[in-house]
């Protein structure tokens, strides 16, 4: 009990005695984001289904935001979750979901010699990725961020300063880069439309339907002087006369020799079954 | 350079250093209590409030006037079935609510709801951390909230749900962008993205009378911020992702129970944060409006900051009862073409003031300067193309825009009224003719 009183009672070390090196609260951060990345990553790799795998790259991405945190980077930490987290797996979900949801992965090659490509490229990204960490672990002078982080406006003052300072000519090749991509692209999502006139927009397709004078509407039925309803009957005018829109063409069109057996049915004149008979067809 | 910025380490982060645990506790424990209370009034007052825009009482049957009602709402639906669909993805499904609802509440820990005050006896500020990049954090959150959404409309596995979820996708990554450079002035004006050193950036008052507030010094960024944060909510007139007429219920089509409980605590949370952003960055905060010391101190605060959040949040409510909703290609025009453009150059012009360009021209040079902005300005205006001459060859209109029968118009007069012919039948007979049902008595 007393225990819990002195935890709570407790007060975090002052900001300032942060001193550059692990300290308890970072190495327990770490050992369970650590093999929480990892988890993510591998995840990615054998999830069968293709949101599936997206998810589990975003539990890698927010493991590493978090250490960013950690590290006394707190700006670099948000903006890897609002850029990389929030913006980019977004639109990879994105495309995913206009895919379709089965979409999983398929284990036909279409490229030849994929595999050995891709076992070249492998080995040759693994020996960079030791070559870096080898590097980063033996020569390397880990030095801490409390001075960049308290002098000379801070943490995103500093981060500023570098990259419209030192770091211009990279970053504004990176910007030029990102527009030719987006430009890349609208003109490859725009190549169908090539030469084709603008859309019309709605008036424009409204007007144009009544300019001609052809009848949009419905055309008239037989109405009230008709004799019945059947799309053969004429449609009436007020004067009595046939009104010419409501003709039937193929009816118009067709011999009246050849309709005169249902004239005659629907009449009644022609011939009756006998009364004896079960069904009229059979007689 | 380093002048603009404020101390490295603000006030308020001094100030909340040295919180012991227990006193962090009780502020989570706050803050929650806080969200949970301001949503169930919140789903209560805007039905009352769009209740009385279309003349009708309101919800006003359970408890005094009917302030109940939210709190019985949700008991009810945590008694309803948790159905899930058969084609729906079991773990995803499961964790979409979860993940929607998680930001929506972290995101609240970097507003400050007062400033300095005491606490059984600990001096501290009434905010659960104010980190250096605290602004950076709603945003962040904001765009994790999104996957709960996108993710609860894929998983359900049927199409409308699919279709809200990828409306959603597209709005909230493109107004974040609206959001984001409508805070980046504010964050040019302070030297500081964290949320205490904004709120005291705001504390002088511009001639003595007027506050100094970034709402009314950077009004373009306050507009595009309002605007912004209502697409970043799906709120009306751009709730496209959960639009009912179109699409069922958009996104949440296939939850029930608590599930669809957390997503309905997650939207009304999330209006509340962005609300309390919008109150942080451009309403001043705690302060009060007007520059008195004793209103300015203390728990007081607390009050200012409630009664500008709710400010913000009737402004949700009136535009749900007022405006209809956006087709989508006029939301996503309004986004990339309007706000995102006219952030930019408003920032370009923001950064030329604050850079000092201004201040070492004689006055002659800056009125040289704006002769030349306005000449520009001019310029641009006659390449704009001109407006369409609307068509005349239309149906005749009578002044003032709507088709009016002409003022000459004689009315007809009514057919004369038949008259209805009786006949003349005998008293006494029809005595006998018309029973009433009372002879027998």
């Amino acid at each position: 009990m007393s225990l819990l009183v002195q935890f709570l009672a407790q007060q975090p070390e002052p900001v300032q005695q942060v001193v550059d090196k692990v300290t308890t609260g970072e190495a327990i951060a770490f050992w369970v984001l650590g093999p929480l990345a990892l988890a993510g990553a591998l995840g990615m790799l054998f999830a069968r289904n293709a949101v599936h795998s997206a998810l589990w790259l975003v539990v890698t991405m927010l493991s590493l935001g978090v250490l960013y945190m950690i590290q006394q980077a707190p700006f670099l930490g948000f903006v890897q979750i609002i850029v990389y987290t929030g913006a980019i797996m977004m639109l990879f979900l994105f495309v995913l979901m206009m895919v379709g949801r089965d979409s999983s992965d398929s284990v036909v090659e279409v490229i030849r010699g994929q595999r050995l490509a891709a076992a070249l490229l492998g080995i040759g990204f693994a020996v960079l990725m030791v070559g870096s960490v080898a590097r980063a672990l033996t020569s390397v002078q880990p030095k801490g961020l409390v001075e960049a982080n308290t002098t000379n406006g801070g943490n995103v003052g500093n981060i500023g300063t570098k990259l419209f300072t030192d770091y211009l000519f990279p970053f504004e090749l990176t910007s030029a880069l990102l527009i030719v991509a987006a430009l890349g692209a609208m003109i490859l999502a725009f190549v169908g439309r090539d030469g084709k006139p603008a859309r019309k927009t709605q008036k424009e397709l409204v007007e144009e339907r009544f300019q001609d004078g052809t009848r949009v509407g419905s055309i008239p039925g037989p109405g009230v002087f008709a004799t019945a309803n059947s799309v053969a009957t004429p449609a009436l005018l007020p004067d009595g006369s046939v009104s010419e829109e409501s003709l039937f063409e193929l009816i118009e069109a067709t011999d009246s020799s050849v309709l005169s057996d249902d004239v005659a049915e629907v009449a009644g004149t022609g011939h009756q079954p006998d009364p004896h008979a079960l069904k009229g067809s059979e007689s | 350079m380093t002048k603009n910025f404020a101390a490295e380490i603000g006030d308020t982060a001094k100030l909340l250093a040295d919180d012991p645990i227990w006193l962090v506790l009780i502020k989570v424990v706050g803050i929650f209590a806080f969200l949970v209370v301001m949503t169930l009034f919140m789903i209560n007052w805007e039905r009352k409030v769009v209740a009385r825009m279309q003349h009708r009482p309101g919800p006003n049957r359970v408890g005094p006037n009917g302030w109940l009602q939210s709190l019985a709402d949700g008991l009810k639906l945590a008694f309803k079935e948790d159905i899930r669909p058969v084609l729906a993805d079991k773990w995803v499904f499961f964790l979409a609510p979860v993940i929607s609802c998680i930001p929506a509440f972290l995101a609240f820990s970097v507003i400050p709801l007062a400033g300095k005050v005491s606490m059984f006896g600990q001096e501290t500020s009434l905010q659960l951390v104010d980190l250096p990049v605290g602004v950076l954090v709603v945003l962040a959150c904001s765009s994790l909230g999104v996957y709960g959404i996108v993710l609860s409309g894929w998983a359900s596995g049927s199409p409308y749900p699919l279709l809200g979820a990828l409306r959603s996708a597209a709005q909230v990554i493109s107004y974040e962008i609206a959001m984001g450079l409508s805070i980046v002035a504010v964050i040019m004006f302070t030297g500081s993205m964290s949320t205490g050193d904004i709120v005291n950036a705001q504390a002088n008052m511009l001639g003595g009378v007027v506050p100094g507030w970034f709402g009314l010094l950077l009004f373009p960024s306050f507009v595009i911020y309002v605007v912004s944060m209502v697409g970043e909510t799906n709120r009306a007139p751009f709730d496209l992702p959960e639009a009912e007429s179109e699409l069922v219920g958009g996104f949440h089509t296939e939850y029930s129970s608590l599930k669809f409980a957390l997503f309905f605590l997650a939207e009304y949370v999330n209006m509340v944060t962005v609300s309390a952003l919008a109150t942080t960055l451009f309403l001043g905060g705690y302060r009060a409006p007007w520059s008195g010391e004793f209103m300015n101190t203390g728990w007081w605060g607390l009050l200012w900051f409630i009664a500008k959040t709710l400010l913000f949040l009737f402004l949700f409510i009136w535009l749900r009862g007022t405006l209809p909703r956006l087709r989508y290609d006029q939301f996503m025009k309004l986004g990339w073409k309007v706000l995102v453009p006219t952030s930019l150059v408003w920032i370009m012009a923001v950064a030329v003031i604050r850079t000092g360009a201004l201040k070492d021209m004689s006055n002659a040079q800056k009125l040289i300067a704006l002769g030349v902005v306005v000449g520009l300005v001019l310029l641009l205006s006659f390449l704009l193309p001109d407006k369409k001459v609307t068509d005349t060859k239309g149906v005749p209109l009578a002044g003032s825009g709507f088709p009016l029968p002409p003022l000459d118009l004689a009315v007809p007069k009514s057919a004369p009224k038949r008259k209805v012919k009786v006949a003349n039948i005998p008293a006494a007979n029809t005595a006998k003719a018309v029973t009433t049902g009372k002879e027998a008595e």
